[in-house]
Protein backbone atom coordinates (compact mmCIF):
# COMPACT_ATOMS: atom_id res chain seq x y z
CA UNK A 1 0.00 0.00 0.00
CA UNK A 2 2.64 2.53 1.02
CA UNK A 3 4.79 1.36 -1.89
CA UNK A 4 1.98 2.12 -4.34
CA UNK A 5 1.36 5.58 -2.89
CA UNK A 6 5.04 6.44 -2.96
CA UNK A 7 5.56 5.07 -6.48
CA UNK A 8 2.66 7.16 -7.77
CA UNK A 9 3.87 10.32 -6.00
CA UNK A 10 7.48 9.92 -7.13
CA UNK A 11 6.46 9.30 -10.74
CA UNK A 12 4.09 12.27 -10.76
CA UNK A 13 6.77 14.51 -9.21
CA UNK A 14 9.31 13.39 -11.81
CA UNK A 15 6.93 14.09 -14.68
CA UNK A 16 6.12 17.56 -13.28
CA UNK A 17 9.79 18.40 -12.71
CA UNK A 18 10.68 17.22 -16.22
CA UNK A 19 7.97 19.52 -17.62
CA UNK A 20 9.37 22.38 -15.51
CA UNK A 21 12.86 21.69 -16.87
CA UNK A 22 11.50 21.70 -20.43
CA UNK A 23 9.79 25.07 -19.84
CA UNK A 24 12.98 26.60 -18.41
CA UNK A 25 14.94 25.23 -21.36
CA UNK A 26 12.36 26.64 -23.77
CA UNK A 27 12.72 30.12 -22.28
CA UNK A 28 16.50 29.76 -22.35
CA UNK A 29 16.42 28.96 -26.08
CA UNK A 30 13.79 31.60 -26.92
CA UNK A 31 15.53 34.48 -25.13
CA UNK A 32 14.86 37.19 -26.19
CA UNK A 33 17.78 38.81 -24.31
CA UNK A 34 20.87 37.64 -22.49
CA UNK A 35 19.39 38.15 -19.01
CA UNK A 36 16.45 35.89 -19.91
CA UNK A 37 18.86 33.14 -20.91
CA UNK A 38 20.85 33.50 -17.67
CA UNK A 39 17.64 33.35 -15.62
CA UNK A 40 16.56 30.31 -17.65
CA UNK A 41 19.84 28.58 -16.84
CA UNK A 42 19.35 29.37 -13.13
CA UNK A 43 15.81 27.95 -13.18
CA UNK A 44 17.05 24.87 -15.04
CA UNK A 45 19.73 24.34 -12.37
CA UNK A 46 17.20 24.49 -9.53
CA UNK A 47 14.76 22.15 -11.30
CA UNK A 48 17.54 19.65 -12.01
CA UNK A 49 18.62 19.75 -8.37
CA UNK A 50 15.05 18.96 -7.24
CA UNK A 51 14.86 16.18 -9.84
CA UNK A 52 18.01 14.61 -8.35
CA UNK A 53 16.51 14.78 -4.84
CA UNK A 54 13.42 12.95 -6.13
CA UNK A 55 15.71 10.35 -7.77
CA UNK A 56 17.32 9.89 -4.36
CA UNK A 57 13.95 9.16 -2.77
CA UNK A 58 13.14 6.76 -5.61
CA UNK A 59 16.32 4.70 -5.34
CA UNK A 60 16.76 5.05 -1.58
CA UNK A 61 20.44 5.98 -1.88
CA UNK A 62 22.04 9.12 -0.44
CA UNK A 63 24.50 9.46 -3.34
CA UNK A 64 22.09 11.70 -5.24
CA UNK A 65 22.05 14.17 -2.34
CA UNK A 66 25.73 15.00 -2.89
CA UNK A 67 25.20 15.55 -6.62
CA UNK A 68 22.26 17.85 -5.82
CA UNK A 69 24.37 19.85 -3.35
CA UNK A 70 27.14 20.30 -5.93
CA UNK A 71 24.61 21.43 -8.52
CA UNK A 72 23.17 23.98 -6.06
CA UNK A 73 26.63 25.43 -5.29
CA UNK A 74 27.73 25.54 -8.94
CA UNK A 75 24.43 27.09 -10.00
CA UNK A 76 24.86 29.93 -7.53
CA UNK A 77 28.43 30.64 -8.62
CA UNK A 78 27.56 30.42 -12.33
CA UNK A 79 24.59 32.78 -12.09
CA UNK A 80 26.50 35.31 -9.96
CA UNK A 81 29.41 35.30 -12.42
CA UNK A 82 27.09 35.65 -15.44
CA UNK A 83 25.19 38.53 -13.81
CA UNK A 84 28.50 40.24 -13.10
CA UNK A 85 29.51 39.72 -16.71
CA UNK A 86 26.23 41.20 -17.99
CA UNK A 87 26.73 44.25 -15.80
CA UNK A 88 30.39 45.02 -16.44
CA UNK A 89 31.51 43.06 -19.49
CA UNK A 90 34.08 41.07 -17.48
CA UNK A 91 33.92 38.74 -14.50
CA UNK A 92 37.04 39.61 -12.51
CA UNK A 93 38.31 43.18 -12.73
CA UNK B 1 11.78 0.65 -5.55
CA UNK B 2 11.85 -2.17 -3.01
CA UNK B 3 12.66 0.04 -0.03
CA UNK B 4 9.35 1.88 -0.44
CA UNK B 5 7.43 -1.10 0.91
CA UNK B 6 9.43 -0.81 4.17
CA UNK B 7 8.04 2.68 4.71
CA UNK B 8 5.02 2.65 7.05
CA UNK B 9 1.81 4.23 5.79
CA UNK B 10 1.93 7.15 8.26
CA UNK B 11 5.28 8.18 6.75
CA UNK B 12 4.45 7.43 3.10
CA UNK B 13 1.46 9.81 3.05
CA UNK B 14 3.35 12.99 4.12
CA UNK B 15 6.29 12.06 1.86
CA UNK B 16 3.94 11.69 -1.12
CA UNK B 17 2.04 14.90 -0.25
CA UNK B 18 5.23 16.96 0.09
CA UNK B 19 6.63 15.53 -3.15
CA UNK B 20 3.49 16.42 -5.12
CA UNK B 21 3.30 19.87 -3.49
CA UNK B 22 6.93 20.72 -4.22
CA UNK B 23 6.88 19.46 -7.80
CA UNK B 24 3.59 21.23 -8.55
CA UNK B 25 4.89 24.54 -7.17
CA UNK B 26 8.09 24.21 -9.19
CA UNK B 27 6.09 23.47 -12.34
CA UNK B 28 3.87 26.51 -11.67
CA UNK B 29 6.92 28.71 -11.27
CA UNK B 30 8.53 27.47 -14.47
CA UNK B 31 5.25 27.84 -16.37
CA UNK B 32 5.00 31.45 -15.21
CA UNK B 33 8.63 31.98 -16.16
CA UNK B 34 7.82 30.70 -19.65
CA UNK B 35 4.71 32.73 -20.36
CA UNK B 36 5.06 36.10 -18.54
CA UNK B 37 5.73 39.05 -20.85
CA UNK B 38 8.55 41.20 -19.48
CA UNK B 39 11.84 40.22 -17.87
CA UNK B 40 10.98 42.05 -14.64
CA UNK B 41 7.79 39.97 -14.36
CA UNK B 42 9.61 36.77 -15.24
CA UNK B 43 12.31 37.19 -12.61
CA UNK B 44 9.68 36.64 -9.86
CA UNK B 45 8.24 33.37 -11.14
CA UNK B 46 11.05 30.84 -10.55
CA UNK B 47 11.29 31.85 -6.88
CA UNK B 48 8.20 29.70 -6.33
CA UNK B 49 10.40 26.70 -7.03
CA UNK B 50 13.31 27.93 -4.96
CA UNK B 51 11.22 28.67 -1.85
CA UNK B 52 8.44 26.17 -1.19
CA UNK B 53 9.28 23.89 -4.10
CA UNK B 54 12.71 23.17 -2.63
CA UNK B 55 11.47 23.21 0.97
CA UNK B 56 8.72 20.64 0.32
CA UNK B 57 10.95 18.20 -1.60
CA UNK B 58 13.71 18.55 1.01
CA UNK B 59 11.17 17.86 3.77
CA UNK B 60 9.90 14.79 1.89
CA UNK B 61 13.47 13.50 1.50
CA UNK B 62 14.21 14.11 5.19
CA UNK B 63 11.07 12.28 6.36
CA UNK B 64 11.71 9.37 3.97
CA UNK B 65 15.35 8.75 4.96
CA UNK B 66 14.77 9.43 8.67
CA UNK B 67 12.08 6.72 8.81
CA UNK B 68 14.01 4.27 6.59
CA UNK B 69 17.26 4.53 8.58
CA UNK B 70 15.54 4.89 12.01
CA UNK B 71 17.65 7.95 12.86
CA UNK B 72 17.26 11.66 12.18
CA UNK B 73 18.73 12.47 8.73
CA UNK B 74 19.12 16.23 8.45
CA UNK B 75 21.82 16.75 5.82
CA UNK B 76 19.17 17.74 3.23
CA UNK B 77 18.69 20.89 5.31
CA UNK B 78 22.03 22.07 3.85
CA UNK B 79 20.47 22.27 0.38
CA UNK B 80 17.38 24.02 1.71
CA UNK B 81 19.35 26.66 3.63
CA UNK B 82 21.83 27.19 0.80
CA UNK B 83 19.16 27.69 -1.87
CA UNK B 84 17.10 29.97 0.40
CA UNK B 85 20.12 32.17 1.16
CA UNK B 86 21.60 32.39 -2.33
CA UNK B 87 18.48 32.85 -4.50
CA UNK B 88 17.67 36.45 -3.45
CA UNK B 89 21.32 37.32 -3.89
CA UNK B 90 21.62 36.03 -7.45
CA UNK B 91 18.26 37.42 -8.53
CA UNK B 92 19.03 40.89 -7.13
CA UNK B 93 22.38 40.85 -8.95
CA UNK B 94 20.70 39.74 -12.17
CA UNK B 95 17.88 42.28 -11.81
CA UNK B 96 20.34 45.12 -11.26
CA UNK B 97 22.40 43.98 -14.25
CA UNK B 98 19.28 43.88 -16.46
CA UNK B 99 18.21 47.33 -15.23
CA UNK B 100 21.69 48.68 -15.91
CA UNK B 101 21.64 47.26 -19.45
CA UNK B 102 18.16 48.64 -20.13
CA UNK B 103 19.17 52.10 -18.87
CA UNK B 104 22.41 52.04 -20.85
CA UNK B 105 20.46 51.64 -24.08
CA UNK B 106 17.76 54.14 -22.92
CA UNK B 107 14.95 51.60 -23.05
CA UNK B 108 11.67 53.53 -22.52
CA UNK B 109 10.10 50.62 -20.56
CA UNK B 110 12.27 51.18 -17.48
CA UNK B 111 12.40 54.32 -15.34
CA UNK B 112 15.39 56.52 -16.01
CA UNK B 113 18.14 56.98 -13.45
CA UNK B 114 16.64 58.78 -10.45
CA UNK B 115 19.33 59.82 -7.95
CA UNK B 116 18.37 60.55 -4.33
CA UNK B 117 17.82 64.21 -3.40
CA UNK B 118 20.95 66.08 -2.41
CA UNK B 119 23.35 63.68 -4.08
CA UNK B 120 26.23 64.78 -6.25
CA UNK B 121 24.53 63.71 -9.48
CA UNK B 122 21.59 66.07 -8.88
CA UNK B 123 23.78 69.14 -8.37
CA UNK B 124 25.91 68.32 -11.42
CA UNK B 125 22.77 67.84 -13.53
CA UNK B 126 21.32 71.09 -12.15
CA UNK B 127 24.45 73.01 -13.05
CA UNK B 128 24.43 71.51 -16.54
CA UNK B 129 20.79 72.56 -16.96
CA UNK B 130 21.60 76.08 -15.71
CA UNK B 131 24.50 76.25 -18.14
CA UNK B 132 22.21 75.28 -21.03
CA UNK B 133 19.68 77.94 -20.00
CA UNK B 134 22.33 80.64 -19.87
Amino acid sequence: MSGTILLFAVTAAQVMLAAAMALALGRMIRGPRAQDRVLGLDTLYVNTMLMLLVFGIRTGSTLYFEAALIIAVLGFVATAALAKFLMRGEVIE
Amino acid sequence: MSHAADLPLWAAIPVAAFLILGAALTLTGSWGFFRLKSFYDRIHAPTLGTSWGTAAIVLASMICFSVLQSRPVVHELLIGIFVTVTTPLTLMLLGRAALYRDRAEANPDVPAFDPPKGSLAVSVEGEAAAGRDG
